[in-house]
């Protein structure tokens, strides 16, 4: 009997050399890119000393400008892992006909659509969401940082750590074959006893720390620390539906984590929430998981909503119209974003009433979102229209969402459902309001919003090919999975039979082709924009002619934000306030009480993936010990009593003297 | 040539469309040979037109007012009136018509929700033919196993794998269960899916109008062989299926529980397989989790938890 203490099973659990896939070729060379890539970049920060900045300024920086830029580099980073993910399932689809299997055996084709469905949504959409947020709200509200600078340093770490746990499944073991919402009985030990389900479950436990939190420090911030005179009715729209987002977060993300929680007691210690005996309801899963997820979609787009309602007023030079029925549509569809989620499951064998009830309430969302489009609508009317990159994106997604809300609407028919659902005409539907809503929105956020984060705006040659390579290539890629789906072809196939199929999976292979130019069009962008960066300079901090906060202050803002907490009087705060002949303060500057950088939300999130490697292989030495490392990390940090500073008057006053010389200058 | 390439333009943006259009219409899901998937995908093109009566007009605008009101043009008569935010009227359109439109969908959604629910027993055979009262379903009992789909004909005695034989004008009553995870059956031209669970029944009403051999298959992702769990359905005369049941009473071959455990277990691509005689209690078992030797039906578990309370007991003796 070897039942007595072995200590390498103690230390390295169930891993062991087998977990690591020599044996695939395309993970090998896929390894080999990313060990000499992330080689070069270590060689080439060791050789500019770039490690200490890395360090001081933002690792551990608590600004809420560095962390918003942080959660949109971890979403463009993970953007390029998820797209690859979907550029080999085209491929897969469109090949893998009659003879052909293609080149994806189904064991590591179900990890590559679960992967990208994971990636795409959590650590590709969510931080660009939380990203923009952070930046942007705090300096729309006229405050000097969030509520709880240090909570957002941990919060972002926690999502990366959880975004690396998914990358480590690459290289040691395997990710979840379940599909991304890891439906039980798949899900569970006895149909997926490897490690797949327990990365997807610990990676988004540990993500969702981070986002639960961000979602609390964001509503405690517009909450509390709006500029006086900016009652609710002032904020600007983005900061609305930031708003709604977040509590949209604080509300539905625990009930992921407790689900997730169930799950793992299930794989691990044999309880009986989900599985087929003993009593278990793997439908109590499936209610649970998408009482989370409807919400998590209105999580994505309303703050998509607030970036396209800032953009076209700002693009026609109006104000927005309807700015309360606005406000109003974005709470309505908040509360009845919780009172549709039986819409994913109309085939799982509900009543006609139960059915009809949900299908009904999805409808009655269609009212507030088509209000909103009407407002854009009718603030370009009468407007002056610039069609700069942000605006091109804004247009791109009025077109592109209503086909994608009228899918929708047409899904939410219980009947329609039951001959479309988990079709490919599903999935064209989705990626319709996710690529056309979310994606878009944050196109067209980073178009409008990186001037003033880096003080030089974006070229906009290679902005429009990423914008019209991305448009067209959407509609090649998903036009023909609507007419597959109606040609009853379902999800998630590695093989077809039907070789008239052919030809559709092609022209949508090529629609990935031509979005792969859009998202390389992006990158040699964000290239030729650095690289051009003094001609595409904005000294005045408003390079838009913008009418919210944030472009009252520098571009790049200083440290501080707001020398003096600016006072409002209508909504379009910067707009009212140029209007009115507003004075920058040249003098009179007093020391500014700022939060002090800390290393401590690193360490424990660190500690946090530890953890959750550790209890992905069973690996119970390294479990404790990290769990042990993490709440003694924890309380240390408790008794850090030197967490803030002040910024002396006099670098005030430098900073805002060489402000006024930029604008004599230049204005 | 500026020309050229805006006529090419035009023709590729109204014939791409209209191909696409086309396409959608000859396919399986909008032109089925079953009277219920006929009506769900009438269904689907009436939901598109009710709502294409507000997606096309804002479509339009949203070009006409880009187009009109760009900051480029010249021409001094076009408003621009950079205050203007509100207008009561315009507020009332924008809100009231979404929600008249929402108000005929959900009607519809409402009376088809229910004429279509998979559990109704059918009405019709097909929009002129009533059901009449006397007319008896045929039942099949349909399981999912990891990758293949077992059906079973209690009526008749009968049971295949992977072949499902139905004669058509006739109403069919599947009962719908799993044997270790979720899938989904889906036969798109008789009718609209529903979920096979483990130790849960669904069921679905359906009706086959055309003779043919239609596509089935599982339409939720169940594992390495999902891709392949597929049958064929044949829709045959009354007089083929009585023959299609003689001839596999004839071949015998017997569905016992320890043949349904060897099938039971996990194949990919399982050839068709017919049985001349089965278990009749084992669809039962299946459902109820006890095909295994010396195990305790669920239902039968749930039973004794309603009727014995623990504490209950000793106060009744």
């Amino acid at each position: 009997m070897h039942d007595q203490f072995d200590l390498m099973t103690l230390i390295f659990g169930r891993l062991t050399l087998d977990a690591i896939p020599y044996h695939e070729p395309i993970l090998v060379a896929t390894f080999i890119m990313v060990a000499l890539g992330g080689a070069a970049v270590l060689g080439a920060m060791t050789y500019f000393r770039l490690w200490g900045p890395l360090w001081r300024d933002w690792i551990t920086s608590i600004d809420h400008k560095k962390i918003g830029v942080m959660y949109v580099v971890l979403g463009l980073i993970m953007l390029l892992r998820g797209f690859a993910d979907a550029v080999m399932m085209r491929g897969q689809q469109a090949m893998s006909f009659g003879d052909s299997h293609g080149y994806l055996p189904p064991h590591h084709y179900d990890q590559v659509f679960t992967a990208h469905g994971v990636i795409m949504i959590f650590f590709v959409a969510m931080p660009l969401v939380t990203g923009l947020m952070n930046y942007v709200v705090p300096l729309q509200i006229g405050a000097r940082d969030v509520a709880f600078p240090f909570l957002n340093n941990f919060s972002f770490w926690m999502t990366a750590f959880g975004g690396g746990l998914v990358m480590v499944s690459l290289f040691v073991g395997e990710f979840a074959r379940t599909g991304w919402l890891a439906y039980p009985p798949l899900s569970g030990i006895l149909a997926s006893p490897d490690v797949g389900v327990d990365y997807y479950i610990w990676s988004l436990q540990i993500a969702g720390v981070g986002t639960l939190l961000s979602g609390v420090n964001l509503i405690v911030t517009i909450v509390k620390m709006r500029a006086p005179g900016m009652n609710m009715m002032r904020m600007p729209v983005f900061t609305w539906t930031a708003l709604c987002t977040n509590v949209l977060i604080v509300a539905a993300f625990p009930v992921l984590t407790a689900v997730l929680a169930m799950l793992s007691l299930d794989r691990l210690f044999g309880t009986n929430f989900f599985t087929n005996d003993m009593g278990g309801n793997a439908m109590m899963y499936v209610n649970l998981i998408w009482i989370w997820g409807h919400p998590e979609v209105y999580i994505l787009i309303l703050p998509a909503f607030g970036v396209f309602s800032e953009v076209v007023s700002t693009f026609c030079s109006k104000r927005l119209f309807g700015y309360t029925s606005m406000v109003y549509a974005t709470i309505v569809i908040t509360i009845l974003s919780y009172l549709v989620w039986l819409h994913h499951f109309f085939t799982m064998g509900s009543g006609a009433s139960v059915n009809s009830f949900f299908g009904i309430t999805t409808m009655i969302i269609s009212i507030p979102t088509g209000a909103k489009i009407f407002n854009w609508l009718f603030t370009m009317y009468r407007g002056r229209i610039r069609f700069e990159l942000p605006m091109l994106w804004t247009m791109g997604f009025m077109i592109t969402f209503v086909i994608g809300g009228m899918t929708g609407v047409l899904l939410a028919v219980p009947p329609a459902d039951f001959v479309l659902h988990n079709s490919l005409f599903l999935i064209a539907h989705f990626h319709n309001v996710i690529i056309g809503g979310v994606l878009f929105g944050m196109f067209a956020g980073i178009n409008y919003w990186f001037p003033k984060a880096f003080g030089f705006k974006l070229d906009v040659f290679w902005g429009k090919c990423s914008f019209w390579f991305w448009t067209i290539g959407f509609y090649f890629a998903f036009m023909p999975l609507y007419v597959l789906g109606l040609m009853g072809v379902t999800r998630r196939m590695s093989h077809f039979d039907d070789p008239s199929l052919q030809i559709w999976f092609e022209i949508a292979a090529f629609g990935a082709f031509l979005i792969a130019l859009g998202i390389a069009s992006f990158i040699i962008q964000l290239v030729v924009s650095f690289k051009r960066r003094e001609a595409l300079k904005d000294f005045t901090g408003d390079p838009w002619g913008g009418r919210t906060l944030e472009w009252s202050t520098s571009s790049p803002p200083p440290d501080y934000n707001f020398a003096f907490t600016p006072l409002v009087h209508d909504n379009d705060t910067w707009a009212d306030m140029k209007a009115n002949g507003y004075q920058r303060p040249l003098d009179g500057f007093l020391d500014i009480h700022m939060p002090k950088n800390t290393a401590a939300g690193f360490i424990i999130a660190a500690c946090a993936a530890v953890c959750g490697f550790g209890l992905i292989w069973h690996m119970w030495l390294i479990v404790g010990a990290a769990f042990v490392a993490l709440l003694v990390s924890t309380i240390v940090h408790t008794f850090n009593y030197n967490r803030d500073y002040h910024i002396p008057a006099d670098d005030v006053v430098r900073t805002e003297g060489e402000r006024t010389r930029l604008l004599a200058a230049h204005v | 040539m500026a020309t050229l390439l805006a006529r090419r333009g035009l023709l590729l943006g109204v014939l791409l469309p209209s191909a696409l259009l086309l396409a959608g219409c000859n396919t399986v899901v909008m032109k089925p040979s079953g009277d219920i998937a006929a009506q769900q995908g009438h269904l689907i093109f009436v939901s598109t037109m009710l709502m294409l009566l507000i997606i096309v007009p804002v479509i339009v605008l949203t070009f006409w007012f880009a187009w009109r009101y760009r900051h480029s043009q010249t021409d001094a008569s076009v408003p621009y009136d950079p205050e203007w935010d509100h207008s009561t009227m315009l507020e009332l359109i924008i809100w009231g018509a979404p929600l008249l439109i929402i108000i005929a969908l959900g009607l519809l959604t409402w009376i088809t929700t229910h004429t279509l629910d998979p559990y109704r027993p059918l009405e019709r055979l097909d929009a002129r033919h009533p059901i009449s009262a006397d007319v008896k379903p045929l039942t099949v009992e349909v399981v999912a196993l990891d990758w293949k789909w077992l059906f079973i004909y209690p009526e008749q005695g009968v049971a295949t794998v992977n072949e499902l034989v139905a004669p058509v004008n006739t109403p069919i009553r599947f009962k719908i269960t799993a044997s270790s995870v979720m899938n989904s059956f889906y036969i798109p031209a008789l009718a609209g899916q529903i979920y096979a669970m483990p130790s849960m029944e669904t069921s679905l009403n359906a009706v086959i109008n055309k003779e043919g051999d239609y596509e089935g298959f599982s339409a939720n992702y169940s594992g390495a062989g999902f891709s392949d769990m597929r049958f064929t359905f044949h829709g045959t005369s009354q007089d083929g299926f009585n023959q299609w049941v003689q001839s596999t009473k004839a071949a015998g071959g017997a569905l016992d529980r320890p043949v349904y455990q060897d099938l039971a277990q996990p194949s990919i691509k399982v050839p068709v397989r017919r049985f001349a005689t089965v278990d009749a209690d084992l669809y039962h078992a299946i459902l109820n989790r006890c095909v295994a030797n010396g195990s305790t039906c669920m239902d039968q578990t749930m039973m004794t938890d309603l009727n014995v309370k623990p504490g209950h007991e000793a106060k009744q003796e």
